[in-house]
Formats: structure tokens, sequence, C-alpha cells
């Protein structure tokens, strides 16, 4: 089985302080650490898992520059067969359907039977994975927890419901999911791993290699603009309640309904 | 009828010349432990290599202490001294078994220099030897059957008990020592009933009570017993030897080889890959231990030499909080699984098909160890300390790790800090430029001026402060106490900041090896450049680091080593403790005890606290009992019934403690945390060695007065 995972490079949430930079439009980047979107690991590591079992070939591509590049390394020293690089002046400042555009005249220029996208980028909106599939016009599921490949090129997939509870569907190959973490466990990924492919070349695709329109994508075809990032002030604390049990649950009923909870 | 006793070599019966009987027995039994040993060798020479030829005097020292000199048996008095007897018994009957077996065939045969006193002597010498092995035997098959001590146990997931096996090889030792005595009690009974001149057989003795009882029996049931005894000699000692092999009495002949070959060097982790530098590391294929072959010759020959004594198992700590890990079974399991992979008789399926197994994985596809067993292990080193027969562990569960690594096997809770350890320098994700927050806060800025090393900014004496000192709020008060302390003797002293990563100490014992190549390249380098001439720290594991896992760096030592020699020198002097109601025990860190043995320093320290009350617990200095380990483990959620801290916190009770002092931020973390667990919060403190200090020394002003 021909499987693409799309995956993107986004700070690591677990190891950056993230702060506003001066002007309040983006967060500081000059200290960040990144690393692979978390989720999009998790479907790079369900491929490899559906690969082993019934054989087959796993791309992982993305669209950016030059720096994220590593991300593609880490992944292929997970034992992804490829990596591929999408990159282009004019993709720069692309809004989800931008770059959902890209990948699928990427997509159109392969033979892919199953594309799988992370179910969503930490800095995103889950929103390339759908509009993917709808370009391509192939069957989408998303939140995708389980994958069982069944005869006939038709796969079983599952996701969480209420309650922890999954629903089966099945859904005809060529389609495109989204996968969500906890799907499975992602094998580590060691220095020597990575040392192994650092010099393994990446292909680069442009705009006039994948028939991509530049005036359909990048930041003036973009129709959604980030214009402000809003963060919480912190509030003074918490108040301790001290008083019996019915004193406690009359102030709290009290200061609820006070602040307009209650009516 | 016979008129006077036989040779044994003369008799004859049902017209077999026994002579020609014991010579066929000698041959066969030869032939065959040659064979067996032979089918034993074979995985060794598959095994990786491993260099252990070198030192032949420090080797033979080993020998001497270790092996001649039984040095770890009295740690257990019974079982020890039992086998100090047993095996005392059976080297100085050693020449007479060589003797008796060669009187089969050669009747008149003396072993040079045992001829006329001396050989009476040793003639006495060996009769209360073997006497005192039979009975040794006895009370060995007593105590099994009986008494049943708790460490031979086989708990149901590793298999059944191995009793029986036991009191089997037990009884044959025993048959054996009687058969040799009957053998001698006979031979003097005959000689006495013929009137000739008798050797001596010493008082009481095993063959002296055996002569006795023969002593009214006809000459001729003399001779029967006599040829009969050294028949049953003769099949036992043979069928011993070739027996010995297949189970744990292969010690005895492989413990001689496996102590002269045992690790010189404990603190240095064996390479991945014997005679490959760092530099080439890249080029090898595959790292660590993923199938037995992946073991090096010395691992294999420790599986061999295993006694099942139970040791090991009985003070390591996952064990005893119920982890999946018995380091009793990590090599019982790989012998069994050599024994069934590499069998005496028929091929087995050891060609090729074999080379695949993964050794750690599920049982179903023929693993042996569970993922969860090999992480399970702390490296605190009790199993190393406690092994009679210098069986190695630490090397072979990082060897094992490494392979796990190498496959990408590796738990989740571990993943997060790993890649933070690759990406920041250290396990918690923080910013490079946090390192130095503790030191640059204000009101500490106010008591002690940390400097931060750099080009314009030298000092003699770096502290090394690692990353959860650096990092982790409650720790940081180890490092200012550290700091003050320094400051207070007048030591020239800086600290890396931003340019300090993690010593990747337990990056390495989890076997991510080039990582830790990485973090100890970049420290080194660090290091060089800060021009210091000494460096100092008070985090054991950092020190290990430094110490053993580092080249090439100024010599490092623990903050309470400096300490100690400043109380000895009168630099530091300490105020009278007031609260007169706190009782103290030391707990002992294992990378800075068991590992680097300093055991009395700390002690010293605090016995210098006039009026301090310090107890010690019976778990202390080289069987001191983990915390639950630093580092990475930290981060790993191990499956367990208890915490070690819990345990370790309830041992400080029962000693009658209520406050532990430690000198390990790890120690700490989970020292703290157990008190809470245990329900003693209140009832029980805990604090670092180097606060105590920090909060008991005489300041300037102070002495002033």
């Amino acid at each position: 089985m021909e499987i693409l995972v799309c995956a993107r490079r986004v700070p690591d949430t677990s190891e950056n302080e993230i702060e506003l930079n001066s002007a309040g439009n983006d967060i500081e980047r000059d200290e960040l650490v990144y690393s692979i979107n978390e989720p999009d690991n998790y479907a790079v590591e369900e491929a490899l898992q559906i690969a082993a079992r019934i054989g087959g070939n796993v791309t992982v591509v993305t669209v950016g520059s030059e720096d994220d590049e590593e991300i593609l390394r880490r992944e292929m020293a997970m034992g992804a067969n490829q990596g591929v690089l999408i990159t282009d002046e004019a993709f720069n400042g692309s809004d989800a359907r931008g770059i959902a555009t890209i990948l699928q005249g990427f997509v159109r220029k392969g033979n892919y039977d199953l594309i799988l996208t992370g179910v969503q980028a930490e800095d995103g909106g889950a929103q390339v994975g759908g509009m993917l599939a709808a370009m391509l016009d192939y069957p989408f599921a998303s939140l995708v927890n389980s994958i069982e490949v069944l005869e006939g090129r038709k796969l079983k997939v599952s996701r969480e419901i209420e309650g922890g509870n999954k629903e089966m569907s099945e859904i005809d190959l060529p389609c495109v999911l989204s996968i969500q973490t906890g799907i499975n466990e992602p094998r580590y990924v060691g220095m020597r791993g990575i040392r192994a492919v650092a010099s393994v070349p990446i292909p680069t695709f442009g705009a006039s290699d994948l028939g991509v329109d530049p005036g359909a994508v990048g930041e003036a075809a973009a129709k959604v603009k980030r214009v402000d990032y809003f963060i919480l002030e912190f509030g003074k604390g918490a108040e301790m309640l001290k008083g019996s049990r019915e004193e406690n649950v009359d102030k709290v009923l009290e200061l609820v309904a006070a602040k307009g909870g209650l009516k | 009828m016979v008129e006077h006793l036989q040779s044994v070599s003369q008799v004859t019966l049902w017209l077999v010349a026994w002579r020609t009987l014991f010579l066929i027995i000698h041959i066969l039994g030869v032939v065959c432990f040659a064979y067996i040993v032979a089918k034993r060798l074979v995985p060794l020479l598959r095994a990786e290599r491993d260099l252990r030829f070198d030192q032949p005097w420090a080797r033979l020292e080993k020998v001497l202490k270790f092996w001649l000199g039984q040095w770890k048996h009295p740690r257990y008095k019974t079982a020890g001294t039992l086998h100090i007897l047993i095996f005392a018994g059976f080297i100085l009957l050693a020449m007479r078994a060589f003797t008796v077996l060669i009187v089969g065939v050669s009747q008149n045969f003396v072993m040079p220099g045992l001829s006329g006193r001396a050989g009476d002597i040793y003639g006495v010498i060996t009769d209360y030897a073997a006497t005192v092995v039979f009975l040794c035997m006895v009370v060995a098959v007593v105590r099994r059957l009986v008494f049943k001590p708790a460490r031979y146990e086989v708990p149901a997931r590793f298999g059944k008990a191995h009793t029986a096996d036991a009191v089997f090889l037990l009884g044959l030792i025993a048959i054996l020592m009687l058969a040799d005595s009957l053998f001698e009690a006979a031979k003097v009974a005959g000689q006495s009933r013929q009137g000739q001149p008798v050797e001596a057989l010493a008082a009481l003795s095993l063959p002296w009570i055996l002569k006795i009882a023969l002593l009214p029996v006809a000459l001729a049931t003399i001779g029967k017993v006599y040829a009969g005894a050294y028949l049953l000699h003769e099949v036992t000692f043979y069928f011993l030897l070739c027996y010995r092999p297949f189970g744990i009495q292969f010690h005895v002949e492989t413990s001689l080889f496996n102590v002269y070959f045992a690790k010189l060097d404990r603190e240095i982790l064996k390479p991945v890959r014997w005679g490959v530098s760092d530099e080439h590391l890249d080029q090898v294929k595959s790292f660590g231990v993923k199938t037995f072959e992946d073991f090096t010759w010395k691992h294999m020959l420790d599986f061999y030499s295993c006694a099942d004594c139970g040791r090991c198992s009985d003070n390591c700590p996952a064990n005893a909080v119920g982890r999946p890990l018995s380091p009793r079974f990590i090599t019982v399991k790989a012998r069994d699984y050599a024994f069934r992979h590499y069998p005496v008789f028929g091929r087995g399926n050891n060609a090729h098909e074999n080379n695949g197994t993964a050794l750690v994985g599920s049982k179903d596809s023929g693993s042996i160890y569970s993922e969860d067993e090999i992480w399970s292990c702390t490296t605190c080193g009790a199993c190393e300390e406690e092994c009679p027969l210098l069986v190695e562990y630490i090397d072979k569960i990082v060897d094992l790790r490494r392979g796990l690594i190498d496959d990408g096997n590796v738990p989740q809770s571990l993943q997060k800090p790993l890649k933070a350890l690759e990406s920041r320098g250290n396990p918690y994700g923080k910013m490079e430029k946090k390192k130095a927050d503790w030191a640059n806060a204000k009101e500490f800025q106010q008591v002690c001026q940390v400097k931060t090393l750099n080009k314009s900014n030298g000092a003699d004496t770096l502290y090394f402060v690692d990353s959860i000192t650096s990092y982790d709020d409650r720790m940081q008060s180890i490092g200012r106490a550290t700091a003050k302390i320094l400051d207070h003797i007048g030591e020239n002293f800086g600290i890396l900041g931003a340019a300090e990563k993690d010593s990747g100490h337990e990056v390495r014992r989890f076997g991510e090896e080039l990582l830790f190549t990485a973090l100890r390249d970049h420290n080194v380098d660090a290091i060089k450049a800060s021009g210091v001439k000494r460096i100092v720290t008070a985090d054991p594991h950092a020190f290990n680091a430094l110490k053993h896992d580092y080249k090439d760096v100024p010599e490092v030592e623990h903050i309470s080593q400096v300490i100690a020699r400043e109380v000895k020198s009168g630099n530091i002097k300490f105020n009278p403790v007031e609260n007169g109601d706190k009782v103290y025990t030391y707990h002992d860190p294992c990378y800075l005890g068991r590992h680097n043995q300093v055991y009395d320093d700390p002690r010293e320290v605090l016995d210098a606290i006039p009026g301090l009350k310090r107890v010690e617990m019976t778990r202390c200095k080289d069987r001191s009992f983990c915390c639950g380990g630093g580092g990475l483990m930290l981060f790993y959620e191990p499956k367990e019934e208890q915490r070690m801290g819990v345990k370790r916190v309830q041992m400080a009770a029962e000693a009658g403690a209520n406050v532990i002092v430690t000198a390990c931020p790890f120690c700490m973390v989970n020292i703290e945390d157990a008190i809470k667990v245990a329900g003693l919060e209140g009832k029980m403190t805990a604090i670092d060695l180097a606060e105590l200090v920090d909060q008991e020394m005489v300041r300037e002003e102070q002495k002033a007065v």
C-alpha cells in the first residue's frame, strides 16, 4: 500500500515557554525549539505499522522551508521510506485552504492509496485534512483511532465517541484520514537513527513542479488571516473558603450567583 | 573365600577385571565431560568479543580474594559459612580424589609428596574434610527442605521451584563423601582384620566411625564393601562431573574463570562494542543486545556461573517492591535459553534460525525478558555488590536497553524527556537561559554571589550543578546551600550556566549512548573552555558521570568530600544542634556510596556537629537500599506494588530516626515523596547534607563573637 503522511513542524509546547512578541501579533520565536507536530508522529507510526503488516511504502511530506527538513529526517529515522519537502516563495503565508491546495497538487502527481494527517496541528485548526479530501474528491474520516485493512480496497476505521466508546466505519480506498493521538505508541527515534539518515537527499518540489497556480495560494490568496493573539490575564489567585461544609456550599452558591453564573 | 583384602584394581567380578572396568569408566567420564564442556563453549564462540585478557596480576588478586578467599560469602552468615566449609573441603579433597581415581587402575599409586608422614597428615585432614562436607550437605538439605529460606523461592512467573534439583545435587555430593569415607574405612578395617599395620584415621571422622562399624564384619564382606564403595565413588564422581554442566553446579568448574575474567573497573560501563572507539560507533550495525549472541562471551560465562543463591534478588530494590525485575532470573532465564538453543545432545535450533529471536519482547515470540523487566532496574548496584561469583548485571541491563533504544522500543513516558535532552540539554525541556536562575535570584545574590564562567570571568573550581538542581524549585535549595558552603570556605568558584547541559548519566544508563556522547562532548568542551582546575558537584549522578564516564576533565569531588576535609582542617565549624528530640540517619545514595565508596565522609561530617544524634539503618553503606532511582528514572512509570522510597522511609523509622539526611537531589525527590505516601508527614523529614551543613555551620560574624 502506498501511504502518504502529511506532517508539519511546530514549536514544541513541552519544551518552550511561549511568549508574545512585542507587537502582539505572533509568538516570540527566537529561542524556540521545534519538533514534529505530535499527532502527525502518530500518523507516521500508524503508516509504518500498516506497511509492516501488509507491505507498502511510506512517504512523509511537509510544506515549508529548509528548516522543516529536520522533521522529515526524524520520520525517516523512524522508518519512513522517503521524505519530501514542498517549498516555494509563493507558498508563504498560505492559509489552510492554500496548504490543502498545495498538497492536492502533490497527491495528484503520485499514486497514493491512503493519505494520513494528524488530527490537527498544535498551532492549527484541524482544517487541512478535510479540505484536501474534498479537493481530491476522496472519502474522509476524522479523529481516527484504529485502522484495520479489509479485503477489496476497504478500511475499517474507528473514532472515539462519548464515554470512550468507539464508532466503527468502513471507508473505501483511496481516502484521507486524520489520526488521533493514542492510536498507537510511536517508536523512539534515537540519535543513531537520525545520524544514519542525515545525508539522505530529500527531494524538493515547488509550485511549477506540482502544477499549482501561485495565485491560488500564498498570502495574497489567503482568505483567513491571523490578526492578533489574546492571552488571558492571570487572576489574583484562589480564594480559600474556611468554614463548615454547609457554610461553604452557601458561600459558593452566593459567589457564583453574584458573577452571573446562576439565574 | 578371599583370604586378604584385594586392591580394588585386582578385583574380578563376573569375569571382568575391575581394573579394566575402572579404566573404561575413567575414559568414558573424561570424554563425556570434555564433550559436554565443548558443547557449552559453542555459544561463547559465537558471542561478541570482550577484552578481558589484560592485567593478569590484578586478576589473580581477584581470584585470591573472591575465589580462594570467598570474600563475599560471610555477608550471609549461615549460607556463607556452609559454603566456605564446602569450598575448603573440596579444595583439600581435590588431591585425594585424584589419588583415589588412579588407585583404581594402578594399585600402588601415591601422589608425589604425599608418602610417609606428609601422607598421614594429609589423610587426617581429608578424613575431616570429607566429614565436614558431608555434614554441610545434610545441613544444606535440611535448610532447603525444612527452613526454606525465602530467597530460594521461585515466583510463579519464573517457573517451578529449583528445590528438587538442588537437593539432588547436594545428595550426590553427600554420596560421594560417604563412598570415599566408606572406601577408606573398609581399607583400614581390612588391614586391621588381617593384622597388618593400619593407617591412622582421624578420630570421630566419618571414615573412623564407619571403620568401627565394619570391624566386626567378616573379611570377605569388608572386601565387597571396599570394592563396592570404590565403584560407587567412581560412578558418582563421573556422574557429578558430567551432570554439573546441566545446572547450577557448573559454577564448581566455571567460578575460577568467572572471577579471573571479572570486570576490573566496575564503575566504567561496558562500551557499546569492545574495541570500537566512540568515533567509529556510527559504523556499528546494531547497538546493544538484541539476540542471545549479542552478549559477550564473558556475560555468557556469567550465566553458566550463577549458583542460583538468590542473593542478588534478595538485595534488589526493584524485586523488593514487586517490579517485574529479579536479577537472579535475568541470569537463570538466559542460561535456560542457552541450554535450549545450544543443547548438548542433538542440534537444537542453534544454527541460523536461532539468530534473530529477540530476547526482549512478548513470550509468544520466544522472548525471555519483558520490556518492563529491563526498564525496572535503577542500576543501584546492590546485586553486583552481593554476588559471590562477581556476576555482572548493570552492563547487561544497559546493553539490553541499548538494543531496545536502537529498535525504538522506549516507554512513552521516557520519550519526551529524551527528546528534551536532545533539543534543550535537560530532561524537563526548560530553556537553557534559565539554567542559572537559581543563582541569579536577587535575595540569594545578596547572600552569595555565584559567577557564571566565561572567557573574561574564570575560576579555580567549577560547581557542576546538573539539571535537577538547576531547574527544580525544591532542589535549587541544595544548589544554594552548596554555593554558600563553597563561598564560606573561600573557594574561587563559578558555574557554567546556560553552557552546562545535563551530565547524561542516566541517558547513558538508559542505553541512549549517542545522545550521551553528544551531551558529554558538549560539557567537556565547556569545562575545558572555562579553564577550571577542579570540579565539585552535589549530585552523585553527575559526580559519577564526570569521574568515570567523562575523559580529560579536571578532578571531580562530591561536596560531602569537600566538607569532610574542611571540617577536619577546621575551616568549617558547627553550632551545637538545639532541637534535642531529633534523631538523624544517613541514607547512602547509590552513586556516592556503592559506586564510589564514599561512605565515611558524610558520616564524619554529621558526627562533627555537636549534639547531633545519629543512628544507622540496618541497610546502610554497601547494603544501602535505593530510593527509587534518579535522572530519567523519575519519568519512568514502573509496575510496582510499592515505592522503593516508601520502603526506605520505613527502614529509617524502624531505626528510630526522624530526620533522613541524604546527599543527592534525586534521593531528596524520592524520599520527600515517600514520606508523604507513607503518611509520615510531620513525623519524618528529609534534608540534604549540604543544606544541613549550611544551616549549622558557624559563620564569620558568629566566629568573631
